[in-house]
């Protein structure tokens, strides 16, 4: 007898692995990859201010200029949309297109409402002479807001973007895939407005 | 996994596995969206308040709020966890997180020794009147 006595007792086992789903696309990996590496531009920006942040030049301090209320609005319009936004995943996961749609509206106006109080905020304090130009502390605070702002920005322009693209199309994988991406995108963007409120703002006001 | 392999039809769409992962429940974003209100609401009645007297606390407190309200938002709307795309996707914000840390904790570092090195350097007007 060559051949040991095991093998036929082996022959019934299943032999795969039930745990490695093998994606079927890469999408949202390399999307979350994209999402990594923007994290890292906000680091060296979050760092820049950080190191610059106290440079007034003579000029304004964040004491002077942050409107605390004013902010505190402007986070509570990320957040809310950051829920609007999950409640229209959990009814694109029921297929229910109307519903989804009405609440990705909804999660646009409250994008739309951060990026208007965002706006306000510059016009206001570049009216005051807080220029970009006035310091070495401003010059940070506009670069890393600002980025922040462009990221909604264009978040917006996403939505609108797909739900064309949902109502012409409907809810077929591609756009599940897309408005997946564009979730991991907008509730990345409101992790990093937490650290903007409390680093730039709550601590910059004390100053 | 064996859970989701129980309700196959469901994977129809062929888009990816983890469907429960990816969309999370009602329940999840509810609970994510009290938390994070809960962790906005304090930090801004510590500062708006002056609840502390010292600065140094209030930052230290506010930053621990926003740390722990970054994990809250990664765990109940970005569903982060280690078994989605097989851990790439937690292993991929791991290494990112290490390198979050050397950027920012390297450059305070850096710049705070610079800055206390080049303290005597700071009064311009004695240096341009001192003798050669």
């Amino acid at each position: 007898m060559s051949t040991p006595s095991t093998v036929p007792a082996d022959n019934g086992t299943i032999f795969y692995l039930r745990s490695e789903h093998h994606p079927e696309n890469g999408t949202l990996l390399g999307f979350w990859l994209y999402l990594m590496s923007d994290c890292l531009i906000f680091a060296c920006l979050f760092a820049s201010y950080g190191v610059l942040g106290r440079n007034y030049a003579a000029g304004p301090s964040g004491a002077d200029l942050f409107d605390l209320p004013l902010v505190a609005l402007n986070t509570t319009m990320l957040l809310l949309s950051s829920i609007t936004y999950g409640f229209a995943m959990l009814e694109m996961a029921k297929n229910r297109v109307g519903l989804m749609l009405s609440w990705l509206v909804l999660t646009l106006l409250f994008g739309l409402a951060f990026l208007s109080i965002e706006l306000y905020e510059f016009h206001h304090m570049i009216a005051e002479g807080a220029t970009p130009q006035r310091s070495a502390f401003l010059s940070s605070f506009f670069t890393l807001v600002g980025t922040h702002g462009l990221h909604v920005t264009f978040g917006c322009i996403w939505l609108v973007t797909l739900m064309v693209q949902v109502a012409k199309r409907g809810l077929i994988a591609e756009n599940k895939r897309r408005l997946m991406c564009l979730s991991m995108f907008w509730h990345f963007l409101d992790v990093v407005w937490i650290g903007v409120f409390s680093f730039v703002y709550l601590i910059g006001s004390m100053s | 996994m064996s859970a989701t392999e129980g309700n196959a039809p469901a994977h129809g769409h062929g888009d990816h596995h983890d469907d429960h992962a990816a969309h999370g429940s009602l329940k999840g974003y509810l609970t994510g969206f009290g938390l994070s209100i809960l962790l906005t609401a304090i930090p801004f009645w510590v500062i708006m308040g002056d609840v502390f007297r010292s600065t140094t606390t209030a930052a230290v407190v506010v930053l621990v709020f926003g740390v722990v309200q970054i994990y809250v938002h990664m765990i109940y709307f970005l569903h982060m966890n280690s078994k989605a795309e097989q851990g790439w996707t937690m292993l991929s914000m791991i290494f990112t997180v290490v390198l979050v840390l050397i950027t920012l904790g390297g450059s305070f570092w850096v710049m705070f020794h610079l800055n206390s090195n080049m303290m005597p350097m700071q009064a311009p007007h004695e240096t341009m009147t001192s003798p050669k």
